[in-house]
């Protein structure tokens, strides 16, 4: 199981959501994980109900049986003081740097700093040690950018790397390449059932792929229930409008005859049922393409009552189910 | 992509919020929708219809469709009788396919198969292409090709951070200084942050104007030893540190690259701030796109706040996906306990195929078994009916509760920004996959659906 847990997605199919509920699910028997956010948007503070996350490791839940999680959200800026204050003693420096502008430009405008400063903090939190030699994490699970940003950013070590050809940013950027590349890091990318997450998510292995980094698994979330099944689907098709108002009215909804109560639900009830059939054609048949990708696949139910912390341990019992921790 | 009216028109059920009744009543009794001007929903077609419109910005979080939406939205525009041009930052394969182009590039291509006399242009960003051509159109070729060749400014146009949002916003300007379209229509980039693409201009702008582009510039400028008359002991240190930090080779390739650019910093600045400035003009408007759910929301509300800020013209909020049912009348808790009869038909005599339980619907009782036995020529009803009608009635019920989960949701944002109009765009079942969809999303967008409906009947 590899240590570094990257979580990326489309956006919009609850990529922060599935890495908290993974860093959740991989904290059991008194294991500890981190879960680690990169964009600055306070998302996993939102998933658990509590205040901003500081530039900080803090506990932010026990799972069930005594693990922990720890949150973290990487600022650019103060990682890179840090990182400047860690190497170099650049205390001073360091602010004059800021004033000058440097710390911004290299954090924002930069060419791949910034990720770098962001991928080399997990990596680090990854590799740290406590004093007895025990991983001070077991597992650190990152909350990545989307699908469509996630090998660049992963592999911006590389490309800065050769950027930077020699120099305390080339060696850096290297240490965090072997970390990336290796069986210890894995990514895992979450999609819906849907045409356009799935072809994100197949092009995103594609290039993960290319540039030869570790592949996970793939995390189908928000997975309706099935409330009718094919056949029930196809004799909704054909099935006589008045043996349907028939069946309403003796549930107890009124008047079979047109114009009555139950018989003016028939085709609105209908109509519902042919736009779930259509839906589920269309799940059917991604699906499908997903199968193809040939790798481990996980699915999440939709929660109904919408996404709160409950509903996150939910998800968290539901992946250690299937086998992911 | 064919889809049931009934199930998109009709609305959510009633609830207590804020209430107009007034606007309510109005967008049941008419099909126009140009008369209603409520503050609270968002007219779609008179907006893009005003030939004072000339920019329209969709911004939201990733996953809301906000590329769909800036598509139908051109699309609409166009066959509405406008010259218009969609800048599309990162569309998905299909929907460039969509509209009938399978590689959309940085050069807008008229889109073939437009209704009427209005022309579609669509385009996606190149990013380092559009880096390039500002580099071409502002340098001799000699320095042109020395900044072109220069490894730091190959990694930065090629798309690292803020790059994408300072070359929409610098091929928005150019667009609109070209004056070939009546109305530009503009996707924002999926931004690590949603407000990146309004920081990046003027983060950009401030790093090449500022101090330290200068440090890092005179050295190479002066060089050696005659430099340091220019340089105080403070920022040789600083030098020294960007030195050890970059590594020394890459700190050369960044001052020859500032070196190469200075002449083009004061453009850069000014088409920024100018950029800046059209944003916030009245013939801009922004739509926020968002769907029902909560962080979706979350997010477009910080948007409308941060727009607000910066005085940028806000059009409204277009809600995406929203789910309606054309039997709104049945609360999802009727639905299933009507299921929960089905499911036990013991309790129900069939003998003869009559339906005569007692009804909650009182007044319909009657009625309803003079029709069962009028209309007997069918047999009893048999089991699979009986079992596909809970399933329907289970369908409905969970439909019902998206919907009131949705209207939750999109109250708690009215009740935050009761001034922000809203259009609300039904779902649809599938993907977009021609014009024909684009144009459906389109009239969708248009429909105003009644925001806070009667109880139908």
């Amino acid at each position: 199981m590899s240590r570094l847990q990257v979580v990326s997605g489309k956006g919009g199919t609850g990529k922060t959501t599935v890495a908290a509920a993974l860093a959740l699910a991989l904290a059991t028997e008194g294991k500890r994980t981190l879960l680690v956010e990169v964009e600055g948007r306070q998302g996993i503070a939102q998933l658990f109900e509590t205040e901003a996350l500081p530039y900080e490791e803090r506990k932010i839940a026990v799972a069930p049986g005594g693990g922990e999680v720890y949150a973290l959200a990487i600022d650019p800026e103060l990682a890179l003081l840090d990182y400047l204050q860690m190497f170099y003693k650049l205390g001073g420096a360091g602010r004059a740097l800021k004033k000058l502008g440097a710390i911004d430009f290299a954090t924002t405008v930069a060419p791949g700093l910034r990720d770098v400063l962001l991928t080399g903090k997990a990596c680090e939190a990854v590799r740290r040690k406590e004093k007895s030699g025990r991983f001070a994490y077991d597992y650190v699970v990152m909350d990545a950018p989307p699908t469509g940003r996630i090998t660049r950013f992963l592999n911006v070590n590389d490309e800065v790397a050769g950027l930077a050809k020699i120099g305390p940013i080339h060696n850096q950027a290297q240490a965090v390449m072997r970390v990336l590349k290796s069986p210890e890091t894995a990514v895992h990318l979450v999609t819906l059932l849907e045409e356009m997450p799935v072809q994100e998510t197949a092009d995103g292995i594609a290039e993960l792929h290319a540039a030869k980094l570790p592949v996970g698994r793939i995390i189908v979330n928000m997975v309706r229930p099935e409330v009718l099944d094919a056949d029930e689907l196809e004799y909704a098709r054909a099935v006589p409008r008045t043996a349907v108002a028939k069946s309403l009215s003796t549930a107890g909804l009124g008047g079979a005859r047109r114009g009555g109560n139950a018989e003016r639900l028939v085709d609105p009830l209908l109509a519902q049922a042919e736009e779930y059939a259509e839906r589920y054609a269309l799940e059917h048949e991604q699906r499908g393409v997903l199968g193809e990708l040939g790798l481990p696949l996980h699915e999440l139910p939709l929660l109904a009552e919408g996404m709160d912390l409950a509903g996150l341990y939910e998800l968290a019992t539901e992946l250690r189910q299937q086998g992911i921790s | 992509m064919t889809l049931d009216p009934a199930a998109t028109h009709d609305s959510a059920p009633a609830h207590d919020s804020t209430h107009d009744s007034a606007h309510a009543t109005d967008t049941h009794a008419t099909d126009t929708h140009r008369a209603i001007s409520s503050p609270r929903l968002l007219a779609v077609d008179p907006l893009i219809d005003d030939p004072r419109t000339r920019i329209v910005v969709c911004c939201g979080a990733g996953g809301v469709g906000k590329t769909t939406t800036a598509a139908a939205l051109g699309l609409r525009a166009a066959e509405r009788g406008r010259k218009v041009v969609v800048l599309t930052i990162d569309p998905a394969r299909r929907l460039a396919q969509s509209m009938g182009i399978d590689s959309l590039d940085n050069t807008p291509r008229r889109v073939k198969g437009i209704d009427g006399t209005g022309e579609l242009h669509a385009m996606m960003l190149d990013m380092k292409r559009t880096f390039d051509e500002i580099v071409e159109a502002h340098s001799d070729p000699g320095r042109a090709s020395a900044i072109l060749g220069n490894p730091f400014y190959q990694s930065l146009s090629a798309g690292f951070a803020g790059t994408q949002e300072y070359m929409a916003m610098e091929k928005l300007g150019q667009l609109r200084a070209r004056d070939e379209w009546d109305l530009i229509v503009v996707d924002t980039p999926p931004s690590r942050s949603a407000l990146d693409f309004l920081d990046a201009p003027k983060r950009l702008g401030s790093f090449l104007d500022g101090k330290l582009i200068r440090v890092l510039l005179a050295p190479a400028k002066v060089g050696g030893r005659a430099g340091m008359k220019f340089l105080n002991v403070g920022m040789s240190m600083m030098t020294g540190a960007l030195g050890k930090l970059l590594g020394g080779q890459l700190l050369k390739d960044v001052q020859t690259f500032v070196a190469a650019m200075d002449s083009m910093f004061g453009g850069f600045r000014t088409r920024a701030d100018a950029t800046y400035k059209l944003l916030q003009a009245p013939g801009t408007a922004f739509l926020v796109v968002a769907a029902p759910e909560r962080d979706a929301l979350r997010e477009a509300a910080y948007f409308v706040e941060r727009l607000a800020a910066e005085e940028m013209p806000l059009a409204g909020l277009v809600l995406n996906r929203v789910h309606g049912s054309g039997a709104a009348q049945l609360s999802a808790e009727r639905a299933l306990a009507a299921a929960e009869n089905l499911d036990e038909p013991r309790i129900v005599d069939q003998m003869d195929g009559k339906a005569v339980r007692n009804s909650p619907d009182t007044y319909d009782n009657s009625e309803s078994s003079a029709t069962t036995g009028a209309q007997d020529d069918s047999p009893a009803p048999d089991r699979s009916v009986e079992q596909l009608t809970a399933g329907l009635l289970r369908l409905h019920a969970d439909r019902m509760r998206l919907l009131s989960r949705e209207q939750r949701t999109r109250d708690r944002f009215t009740a935050l920004h009761p001034e922000v109009a809203v259009a609300e765009v039904a779902a649809l079942p599938g993907d977009v996959h021609d014009l024909t969809g684009l144009r459906d999303i389109g009239d969708r967008l248009a429909t105003i659906r009644p925001e806070l409906p009667t109880s139908d009947g």
